[in-house]
């Protein structure tokens, strides 16, 4: 057993966690980066297409030159990097267990812990698929992982299930590497992805999607050789008596991605039943103290430009309350999601002065609707919008010295 | 080549059979058609070790049931097998303690311990039981054992004894001449003095090969849900509602490796494959479970499958065929086919053995890899081990917590694991919530690297492939 001490100890070396090590370092913490993976750079390693650092960087880039720019920053920082390095369990006095092949097992005492740490996918076990169990059913960045990692197809004939944006990246992928990607079907009546991907990977190469329409079971073994689906009801359920046959070799699932908190089990931390992230308070520390979440495990962005920026926000906070010993004003108020905005982040905020950027995902596909975020008597934002849409997350600033009690986030028509 | 006994199958059954034949002076060979032990009924079930108070007294299943329970969990303390003795509940609704009664009485007969319990009794034992439920029918030698691994470790012991297993062996034709059977595989043809039939889903056409008995077969599917992890807290026992004709019904029990399951449903068909799940099926757990069960938790599913019972009219066949000499066998092994397989295996090597006169070769016990779970592990220990080998410090899939060095183990095991299945079944590297998602790949590489074959080789199971073509090459 190896004993280290930190000020900061971040979990996971994605953007989030390379991003939070880096502003926690710069306000003086002493900083280790916790990565299961032998690099950093997380999913954005896989992720070959480009799209990523206009808002950051100011150019598009690859998500590997992404990764690439932070590793760069982190390397020149004196930030510990323990790479293959996985984080088994999260104490009460925020002490880190870790294993590592070249160090063993360790414990890290830290002052405080920045979670980033991602997300995962939903699976067929988790739809809970019927049919037969076949080889052929695959997470969409699970087949990114094997195409643009190892370099293999899973298959040549496919079907997808979901819209969600790896999904829909699969499909250009898949095409441009020679397979036929058939179909695409959406149990919603609208995409869970960015509307630009709709239109440069399914569009641009003539892949239909359907709309409001599920697999209702698979067919074949030991390799999946089709499966039946059927439109759906307005209670999401199969209309069975619509349902049809495609032949395919693969079927691929972007049908959700749930952010990976498994390390807060037990710990009583307060996890929101909306984004499946911890709930936040505007330095992005949840109700446990000297614990700060980032990125999509606290909750599922479209963007890593957005990612990097609320980890920065969170790791210089978990170095502040490291050094400092506090970064919470205190007198907080609630940030409520109502009236078709599915959630907004932070979940609490204290009062004081200041600008803060709210951000909000809405719950179903609103068009020529206004954005208002009233606190008591006071107006903080009215905004208009031609169009929102699950698939992209909203922001808004506010003005803080305008708060009066809770802050509600809601949509006009 | 020319054996003394060729067991043909590899399910539990046969891997038990195997397991106490290796122990005497005589050539044995398991012949499975899939591409690892356990694979097909064996690898789906409930993983429930029964009492024995339902079955009908009298029958091989009381008797093999009974009998099992007392050696199971000796096998699986001895093979490092997880299991637990939680035991079982039935339930019933106030109007129901009459049945529980007349399953009570059958008890008796069968000599299971059982005890009847008022609703305040229940819930000490079991906090989750719907708000209906007034009695239970509670039985303490009941409990949970891993299904898969308790095979897998049957028939590691068995080989390292000097037992032989042949995988993607599929059994052809069965014949007879001057007292030697020859039994043709896909792998070729051997030879035997003795044949034991433990074929499982296809244990009726084997005996048809062979000219022994014709039996008619039910295969009756059964559905389940498997949740995650976290909903284990909820469960302490195994759960039944009342038996009925269609079997011991729907249950929620806690499995060996931590999970919750929810099943099985009851849906009889002609076809010894299908084990696809259905929606119909599926919604008549949704609907079912609750009658139980009052925290069903269908949306931590983490997987949904389906097995098979084959069923031969309303008991075992167990004991050497009345049609044909030295061909023995055991068939129509449906629930409790599990708990009875060691007692079955006992029965079967007694014939064989007054058979043939074979003597003990070796005595004492012969463990088979240990397969500790990285939590099982102390701190110490853990770190010894890291320092010999860096890649128990190397977590590769990170739900179940399993490590590079135990994959490794597993590939190179006495019955190597060749596949992405078969290192799942003995590890749990992909059993988690993401269900592979992230370890697949590594599991893959980890494979290919091992067996020093191209990752488009690497197999899920069942013979397919997942990388299957490689993307366009740049000179």
């Amino acid at each position: 057993m190896r004993n280290m001490d930190f000020d900061v100890a971040v979990i996971g070396g994605g953007p989030a966690g390379m991003a939070a090590a880096l502003a926690a370092r710069k306000q003086g913490a002493t900083v280790v980066i916790l990565e299961r993976d032998s690099r950093l750079g997380g999913i954005l390693n896989q992720c070959i297409h480009q799209g990523f650092g206009l808002h950051y960087f100011g150019e598009e880039m690859t998500g590997p030159e992404y990764a690439d720019r932070f590793r760069k920053m982190v390397e020149k920082e004196d930030i510990a990097v323990m790479l293959e390095s996985m984080a088994l369990a999260l104490g009460e006095d925020k002490t880190v267990t870790a294993l590592s092949p070249s160090l063993g097992l360790c414990k890290i005492k830290a002052r405080s812990v920045v979670l980033a740490m991602g997300c995962r996918e939903r699976t067929a076990g988790a739809i809970a698929l019927a049919g037969s169990r076949p080889a052929g059913i695959y997470t969409a960045g699970m087949a990114q992982k094997i195409c643009n990692i190892d370099g293999y197809l899973v298959g040549k004939d496919v079907v997808i299930l979901g819209s969600g944006d790896i999904g829909l990246i699969m499909a250009r992928r898949m095409t441009t590497e020679g397979a036929n990607v058939k179909l695409v079907l959406e149990l919603a009546p609208y995409s869970s992805g960015l509307k630009r991907n709709i239109v440069q990977c399914l569009d641009d190469y003539g892949i239909p999607l359907k709309y409001s329409h599920t697999v209702t079971r698979v067919e074949g073994y030991p390799r999946l050789t089709g499966l039946y689906y059927a439109p759906v009801g307005e209670d999401k359920k199969p209309i069975l008596s619509e349902e049809r046959f495609i032949s395919c070799d693969t079927l691929l699932l972007s049908v959700g991605l749930i952010p990976e908190n498994d390390l807060l089990n037990g710990l009583g931390v307060n996890i929101s039943p909306v984004t499946q992230g911890a709930v936040v308070d505007e330095n992005r520390m949840t109700s446990m103290e000297g614990v700060f979440s980032c990125g999509n495990v606290l909750h599922v962005h479209d963007l890593v430009d957005n990612v990097s920026q609320e980890a920065e926000i969170a790791g210089a906070a978990a170095a502040r309350y490291a050094l400092d010993g506090g970064v919470c004003k205190g007198d907080f108020v609630n940030v409520v999601a109502r009236d078709g905005v599915r959630y907004a982040l932070p979940q609490r905020i204290s009062r004081g002065e200041g600008k803060l950027r709210l951000f909000f995902r809405v719950g179903d596909v609103y068009k020529n609707c206004r954005l208002i975020v009233q606190s008591g008597e006071n107006t903080l934002v009215s905004k208009k919008f031609m169009v929102l849409a699950p698939g992209e997350m909203g922001s808004a600033d506010i003005d803080i010295s305008l708060v009066d009690g809770d802050v509600v986030v809601r949509l006009e028509k | 080549m020319k054996y003394d006994c060729i067991v043909i199958g590899g399910g539990v059954v046969g891997a038990a059979v195997l397991d106490r034949l290796a122990a005497y002076n005589l050539k044995v060979l398991l012949l499975e058609k899939e591409d690892d032990v356990a694979s097909f009924t064996t690898r789906a079930n409930s993983g429930i070790v029964h009492a024995g108070y339902d079955c009908e007294p009298g029958t091989l299943k009381a008797r093999f049931n009974v009998r099992g329970n007392e050696l199971i969990w000796r096998d699986a303390r001895e093979l490092n097998v997880p299991h637990l003795k939680c035991g079982s509940i039935v339930v019933a609704r106030k109007e129901q303690l009459e049945k529980l009664r007349e399953l009570q009485d059958r008890a008796v007969v069968n000599g299971v311990e059982t005890r009847i319990l008022d609703r305040d009794q229940t819930l000490k034992i079991e906090p989750n039981v719907a708000d209906e439920i007034e009695y239970s029918l509670y039985a303490p030698s009941a409990g949970i054992v891993s299904p898969y691994q308790l095979a897998i470790a049957y028939a590691d012991r068995a080989i390292l004894k000097g037992g032989e297993i042949l995988l993607e062996a599929e059994v052809k034709a069965v014949s007879r001449k001057n007292g030697t059977y020859f039994v043709e595989t896909s792998k070729g043809v051997f030879e035997s003095a003795i044949v034991v039939n433990c074929a499982g889903a296809y244990g009726a056409r084997v005996n048809d090969m062979a000219g022994a008995e014709h039996f008619e077969t039910v295969y009756r599917r059964g559905d389940y849900f498997v949740l995650d992890n976290t909903e284990r807290k909820n469960v302490n026992t195994v759960i039944f509602p009342l038996p009925t004709a269609a079997g011991k019904g729907i249950l929620v029990a806690p499995t060996a490796d931590g999970n919750v399951i929810y099943g099985p449903t009851a849906v009889d068909s002609a076809n010894p494959d299908d084990t696809a799940t259905t929606p119909d099926s599926l919604d008549v757990l949704r609907k079912n479970v609750p009658l139980s069960y009052k925290r069903p938790a269908f949306n931590k599913c983490i997987r949904v499958y389906g097995g098979l019972r084959t069923l031969i009219g309303h008991d075992f066949v167990v004991g050497e065929s009345k049609v044909l000499d030295n061909f023995f066998m055991a068939i129509g092994i449906c629930s409790p086919g599990l708990t009875s397989a060691p007692a079955i295996a006992e029965y079967i090597e007694a014939l064989i053995v007054e058979r043939t006169k074979a003597t003990v070769k070796q005595s004492g016990i012969v463990a088979p890899p240990r397969r500790k779970r990285l939590a099982e592990i102390s701190e110490d220990e853990l770190d010894a081990l890291i320092a010999k080998d860096s890649a128990w410090g190397r977590i590769v899939c990170r739900c179940e917590k399993v490590t590079e060095a135990e994959i490794v183990e597993a590939i190179y095991s006495p019955l190597p694991a060749t596949t992405v299945d078969a290192v799942k079944r003995r590890t749990r590297a992909g059993m988690g919530r993401c269900q592979g998602g992230f370890c697949g790949p590594k599991v893959m590489e980890i494979i290919a690297r091992e067996l020093g074959i191209p990752l488009d080789q690497v197999r899920k199971g069942g013979g397919a492939t997942i990388a299957r073509y490689a993307v366009k090459e740049v000179e």
